[in-house]
This record gives structure tokens, C-alpha cells and sequence, in this order.
């Protein structure tokens, strides 16, 4: 999950210096907490690549796949779906109350993906031909996981792209700032359309899956039904993420972003609830079109209504809610009910519908959320230390605007 | 060699002799086909979208094999004969008990027989690698480490594959095969003793079944043969060929005396092939490739405020 700020909220109260180095205080309960985590993920990622994938999982002949792709890639790019939607807003339409967030929300976005590219390495039987797809040793073009890997690769370079301007205002490299800033417009460009493949071509993995996945939850149209709702699981976690940050490196926040932060959620809150509503809608199509009501009275049936209802429905309505009363804390909840139906939505595609059938069942083992928590962890370090550091949530130098008001392509007035 | 006596012969005269080896079918012709495949192999690093396993599978030179159902004693010589044949250790069956319950194919034995109980009395069915015409798990694969061979039986290459097991999750037999338990794990199923084949032997546990339940050949020829049994002795079997057109076709079939749900196969399959699936998606993609970036420009463009 990209929740970077989400458990650094425990160090609210440390002193942040504003430019250079930080002056921080060392225990603080994140890091009581997370340096313990990640140690022992890095001791029992050793023994995975020691003595096998079977010695820290619970992965099976009958279930290949498991918390591994179903959350950590599955549902961790769903929610890494923020950055493409948030530069399409920004860039591509030019809505400038979000420009606020775009930066932040590319990094997180970078970081998830680098953290999720490991992931899959230590998913991989033998990491070390993976390699093969990419030099074109091997170029399996009709596999969907062949191209799923490519766009993944290609759209953390232009994420990269995307980001580098903070980069360079960091290092005070003004020449090099303005030939990454003319190239942001082509990477929000190449990193939208990949990113629509890719959000895609994730739902698309389990096409060939037909007859082993429940049929609530097979469709061809999985693929549709992936990208729209990491629309509003991407904003979703932009939402929370800001909830989270606006705690927590409150310091770093430009005071003017802080007072247009209300405006911001709105906005961002309508963008979900528009995309969930259109998600039930063709939801409800399927349920038509499929004739899926023949497996309501069942469990799985009513774990598919309790999904769509109190996962995508009622959040939907918290959302809707929110913005007629203005209220923040209607949009909050409404965010992470909408975040706990995408884990949902992944894993049951991935794991509870796959091979319902089967009297064996896949419980991840306490090493596999073991390790998927160092991740989760090692990325929020990184998050926390290049936002002390960086202009991520404050405004570039003054150097910078005054370049950026020479571009055309990017600019609002 | 065991040629059962009193077996049942084949009705028909379309008997294939399994000592003479199947060779003698239609030699030149396969010579030939393995010459271009092994092309095919060396080169397929070039051959790119141009090697995809339908194109190839669409030849008429595929071999398979046919299992009669009918005639399986459940003696269990296949199984011991591949693992022998491919350095496998020899599967474990208890005498007594050992039929009472499923036994799935795993990483270590290739092949698996086991008993069904129905109505109109007790059968064995052979289970292993179906050698898909259009296989699943080689339209999965993002390395081509699984294979189809121009010849038909589905290989897996230990230099390419990089162990994502998507092959796993989309074949819908659920062949392939993961060592879960190894650092340096591989993908383990049957692969129709593709070695043997190339020397001209047949596979493995064709050659030791006793009871001729098994048969092995061109493809085509075994669903005339298939076909054949079924129309000359129509009350001893179910009139369906298993894996004639079962998910676009397999390259091992099967007949029954009954039907196929009752020996524990999967007849929910549909005919399409299931790379079929995916194709649309696949065809999708260079079409968002274009119209995307074109449509987001134009966006840009059109929200553009005019300068003073
Ligand atoms: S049965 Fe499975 S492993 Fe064998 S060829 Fe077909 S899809 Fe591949
Ligand atoms: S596990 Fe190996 S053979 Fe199977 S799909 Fe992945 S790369 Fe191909």
C-alpha cells in the first residue's frame, strides 16, 4: 500500500528544521516500531532466497499466487492510481487547485512502484531471468504479464521524469531543472496512457483464469473494472495520505495550500464518488448481463454483496454526504471504507473467488505480512526522508517559478 | 515389450503398431516438420509475434496421444515408466489403499492414475500435461519458457523462465508445477518426452502400457481412431471425444463409457482456446498507444489559455 505518511503519524511531535539538515529526534514510536520490522524482513527475505519460496509462504501447487501479488502489486497499484489521475487533472486540464498535491502524490506514487517492483522480485521462482523479457532475450508479446511489466517499467521513468524537477531545485541544478521541466508534459502523457494499460492489464492477469475464479468475480470486463476503480482508490489514498500529511509534516505545508486544503478534498472527494458511482453502474450491468443474481443465496454470494454494498456503495454515500454537508470527516471515512473495498476487490479476485471450489484454502503465513510490512515500511523511510528534504509539499524556489512562467504547455493563465 | 493377448483389438484395422513405433506413420513428412521446428527454436528470439504456438499448432503434424479409458487396467506401468524416463523418483501407492483416494500429479511424478466408481462400474483415468493445441500456459508465459514445439508436446525451458507461475494460474488443467521447497526452483510437468520423441522412440509410458489404452500419433489420425472405436462399438461408449475441441483443443484425448464429469474431468471448459481470452485486451493495447496520447495533448491544448 502506498500509505507513506499513514504511520508517520506516530512522529508528529519531532522538530523539523524547514531547509538542510533535519534536526530529529531518533525514538519516535514509528521508528520503535518499524526498525524492528524491517530487520527481521530483511533476515527472512535471506532465508526465502535460501531455501525456497515455500519456506516463508504459504503458496501451494493449488494457490501459485498469494498476499505477495494479490496485495502488494494487485491493490498497491491500484492505490498508486492517485498520481495519473492528479496529472491529468493538473497537466492535461489545467485544474490548479491540485497542483498542491501532484507532487507529493508522484512520489508516493514512484515509491510504491519501486517497492512493489521488489516485491515481485522476491515473488519471482528465478528473479535472476527476469532479466529475459527485458533485453529482449525472451519476449513473450503475448503474454499480459509481459506487457504488465513493461508499462510497469516504463511509467516508474516517467514518474521519475515527472518528479525530477524537485530533484534538481533540491541540488540548485537550474539548467538541468528546465530541461526535466520541459519534459514533464511528455511524461504525463506517456505515464497516463500507461498507466491505463497497465491498471488494465493487472484485471486483464486473471482473463486466463476463466472456470477457476468464482463467476462473480470473473468477467471479461475485469479489465474495465480494474481501471475505473483505481480511480477512486488512487484517490482515495490521496485523500488519506493528505489527512495524514497535513498531521504530520505539517511544517513542510505551504500555509496558502493548507487554507485551499477544504476546496482540494471537495474536489477530489466529487472526482470518487462520480467514479465509484459509474463503477456500480457497470457493475450492475454485469449483474444483469451475467444473470448473477443464480448466486446470491450463497456465501459467496453475500461476500459480493457486502463487497459492492458496504465497500463501494456506502463509502459512495459518506463521500456524497461529505459534500453536501461539508464535512471533512464524512470524506475521511468515506476515503478508507473506499480503500478497504479495493484490498477487498483484489484479494477476492486474486485469492477468496480463486478456486473457490477447492477444499484447501490460502492463508498467508505470518512471515509473507512479515515482509509485506517491512516494504511498506522501507518505502515510508524513504518517503519521510525526501520530503524533508525536497520541495514536495511546499512551493519550488522562487528560481524555479520564475522559469516555469516562461512554458506554455503547463501553464494556467 | 508387453503386448497384452487377449486384449480387446482394434475394430477396423486401423491398428497402429506401437513396436514398429509411430514413425513409420508418415516419416519424411515428420522429418521435415522437425527440421523447420527445430528452426523455430534456435531462432525464436528473432521470430518475435511471428512464432506465436497457434500458428504453429495449426499444423496437421502435432502429435498426441489417445487414451481409451475402456481399456485401462490401473496397473500403473505409465507412471513407473516416466519416472524412470525422466529421473523422477518412483511414485508412491500403497497396494491397499492406495486408489482410495485422489492422487493429483505433483513436481516429482508427472503422470497420475486413479480410480472412479460409477454406475456402470469402475474406471481408470491416466492424468498428465494435455499438450494443449493452444496452450494456456505458453500464451501466459512473459519469457516463452514454455513452449510449444512444432511437433506438439509443450516444453519448459529452465534458461528463460523466471518463475512467476503465471503458467500455473491460467492452465485449466492445472499442470505446471512449482518446487516451492528449492532456492533454484523449476517448472515441473510432463512434456511428452520431447527427448525421446527426437530419437524417434515413443514416449515413455505409451511403450509400457500393457493394456493398449493408450495410442500414440499424429492428432488427426487419433481422433479418426477415437472416432472409429466409438461409431463400430457405440454402446460401449460415450459419444464425445474428450480434448477434440475442449479449450480449442488438447493433444491428448480421451474416450469413456461414460461421461466425462464422472471421471473427474473438467467439462465446463468451453471450446474457445484460452489464449482467445486475452486477445482482445492484447488488440487493445496498441490502440490506447495511439489514441491516448493524441486525445491528451489535444485536451491540453484545448484548455489553453490565449497569451495578451
Ligand atoms: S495442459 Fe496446461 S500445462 Fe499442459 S499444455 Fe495445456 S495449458 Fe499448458
Ligand atoms: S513460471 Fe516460468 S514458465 Fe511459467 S509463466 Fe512464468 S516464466 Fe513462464
Amino acid at each position: 500500500m502506498a500509505s507513506a505518511p499513514a504511520a508517520v503519524k506516530a512522529d508528529a511531535g519531532e522538530t523539523v528544521a524547514l531547509a538542510g539538515k533535519p534536526a530529529q529526534k531518533w525514538l519516535t514510536p514509528f521508528n520503535i516500531i518499524s526498525v524492528p520490522v524491517i530487520l527481521l524482513g530483511v533476515v527472512l527475505i535471506a532465508i526465502r532466497f535460501t531455501r525456497g519460496l515455500g519456506s516463508v509462504t504459504n503458496l501451494s501447487q493449488d494457490f501459485p499466487w498469494g498476499l505477495w501479488i494479490g496485495f502488494d502489486v494487485n491493490a498497491g497499484v491500484a492505490f498508486a492510481g492517485g498520481a495519473y489521475v492528479l496529472t491529468f487533472m493538473v497537466y492535461i486540464v489545467r485544474v490548479q487547485k491540485y497542483q498542491g498535491l501532484v507532487r507529493a502524490t508522484v512520489l508516493n506514487g514512484f515509491l510504491a512502484y519501486a517497492f512493489y517492483a521488489c516485491a515481485l522480485l522476491l515473488d519471482l521462482g528465478r528473479p535472476w531471468n527476469a532479466v529475459n523479457p527485458i533485453i529482449g532475450n525472451s519476449f513473450g508479446v503475448h503474454s499480459i504479464l509481459f506487457l504488465v511489466a513493461w508499462h510497469f517499467l516504463l511509467y516508474m521513468l516517467a514518474e521519475l521524469v515527472e518528479f525530477s524537477p524537485a530533484i534538481a531545485e533540491w541540488l540548485g541544478w537550474r539548467r538541468l531543472r528546465k530541461i526535466l521541466h520541459g519534459m514533464t508534459l511528455g511524461a504525463v502523457v506517456f505515464g497516463i496512457t500507461l498507466s491505463t494499460l497497465h491498471q488494465a492489464g493487472l484485471g486483464a492477469l486473471f482473463l486466463m483464469a476463466k472456470g477457476k475464479i468464482h463467476p462473480l468475480w470473473y468477467t471479461e470486463y475485469i479489465p474495465i473494472l480494474y481501471f475505473v476503480s483505481s480511480i477512486f482508490a488512487g484517490l482515495s489514498m490521496v485523500i488519506f495520505e493528505g489527512t495524514v500529511s497535513q498531521r504530520v509534516f505539517h511544517n513542510l505545508i505551504d500555509p496558502m495550500d493548507r487554507t485551499s486544503y477544504h476546496r482540494v478534498m471537495h474536489g477530489l472527494a466529487r472526482i470518487c464518488a462520480g467514479a465509484m458511482f459509474f463503477y456500480l453502474f457497470l457493475q450492475a450491468l454485469l449483474f444483469i448481463h451475467e444473470q448473477r443474481w443464480q448466486y446470491m443465496d450463497s456465501p459467496m454470494g453475500l461476500w459480493y454483496l457486502t463487497e459492492l454494498i458496504g465497500f463501494v456503495l456506502i463509502p459512495c454515500l459518506f463521500f456524497m454526504h461529505g459534500l453536501k454537508k461539508k464535512s471533512l470527516l464524512s470524506i475521511r471515512i468515506g476515503s478508507v471504507l473506499a480503500m478497504v473495498g479495493i484490498v477487498l476487490n483484489r484479494l477476492n479476485v486474486s485469492i477468496v473467488a480463486y478456486k473457490w471450489y477447492s477444499p484447501e484454502r490460502y492463508i498467508p503465513s505470518w512471515m509473507e505480512i512479515e515482509i509485506t510490512l517491512a516494504i511498506i515500511f522501507m518505502e515510508i523511510w524513504i518517503f519521510r526522508w525526501i520530503v524533508r528534504r525536497m520541495p514536495v509539499f511546499g512551493k519550488p524556489p522562487q528560481w524555479a517559478v520564475e522559469q516555469d512562467s516562461r512554458e506554455r504547455a503547463l501553464n494556467f493563465d | 515389450m508387453n503386448q497384452g493377448k487377449d486384449l480387446p483389438q482394434e475394430p477396423g484395422g486401423a491398428e497402429f503398431s506401437r513396436d514398429a513405433g509411430w514413425l513409420k506413420l508418415d516419416e519424411p513428412m515428420y522429418r521435415r516438420t522437425f527440421l523447420k521446428s527445430l528452426g523455430v527454436l534456435g531462432g525464436s528470439s528473432l521470430s518475435l509475434g511471428t512464432g506465436r504456438a497457434e500458428d504453429r499448432a495449426a499444423g496437421a503434424h502435432s502429435v498426441g496421444v489417445l487414451v481409451d479409458t475402456t481399456r485401462c487396467l490401473g496397473c500403473r506401468s505409465c507412471e513407473i515408466a516416466c519416472a524412470k524416463a525422466n529421473g523422477l523418483p518412483k511414485p508412491e501407492f500403497d497396494a491397499e489403499t492406495g486408489y482410495d483416494s485422489r492422487r493429483p500429479t505433483t513436481e516429482t511424478q508427472w503422470t497420475a492414475v486413479n480410480r472412479y466408481e460409477t454406475d456402470a462400474g469402475k474406471f481408470f483415468v491416466k492424468r498428465q500435461c494435455m499438450h494443449c493445441s493452444q496452450p494456456a500456459c505458453v500464451a501466459a508465459c512473459p519469457t516463452e519458457a514454455m513452449y510449444k514445439t512444432g511437433e506438439g508436446p509443450v516444453i519448459w525451458r529452465g534458461d528463460k523462465c523466471m518463475g512467476c507461475r503465471y503458467c500455473m494460474v491460467s492452465c485449466p488443467f492445472d499442470i505446471p508445477k512449482f518446487e516451492f521447497g528449492k532456492a533454484v526452483p523449476e517448472i515441473r510437468k510432463c512434456v511428452l518426452c520431447y527427448e525421446r520423441l527426437q530419437k524417434g522412440e515413443q514416449p515413455a509410458c505409451v511403450q509400457s502400457c500393457p493394456g493398449k489404452a493408450l495410442l500414440f500419433g499424429f492428432r488427426n489420425d487419433l481422433l479418426e481412431t477415437a472416432k472409429q472405436r466409438i461409431y463400430t462399438d457405440p454402446g460401449k461408449y460415450h459419444h464425445h471425444v474428450y480434448g477434440e475441441y475442449e479449450a480449442g483443443g488438447t493433444g491428448w484425448i480421451y474416450i469413456s463409457a461414460v461421461p466425462f464429469e464422472k471421471l473427474g474431468f473438467r467439462t465446463d471448459l468451453g471450446t474457445a482456446a484460452y489464449p482467445e481470452y486475452t486477445k482482445q485486451f492484447l488488440y487493445s493495447v496498441p490502440v490506447v498507444l495511439l489514441l491516448w496520447p493524441a486525445m491528451l495533448l489535444a485536451l491540453n491544448k484545448a484548455t489553453e489559455k490565449e497569451k495578451d
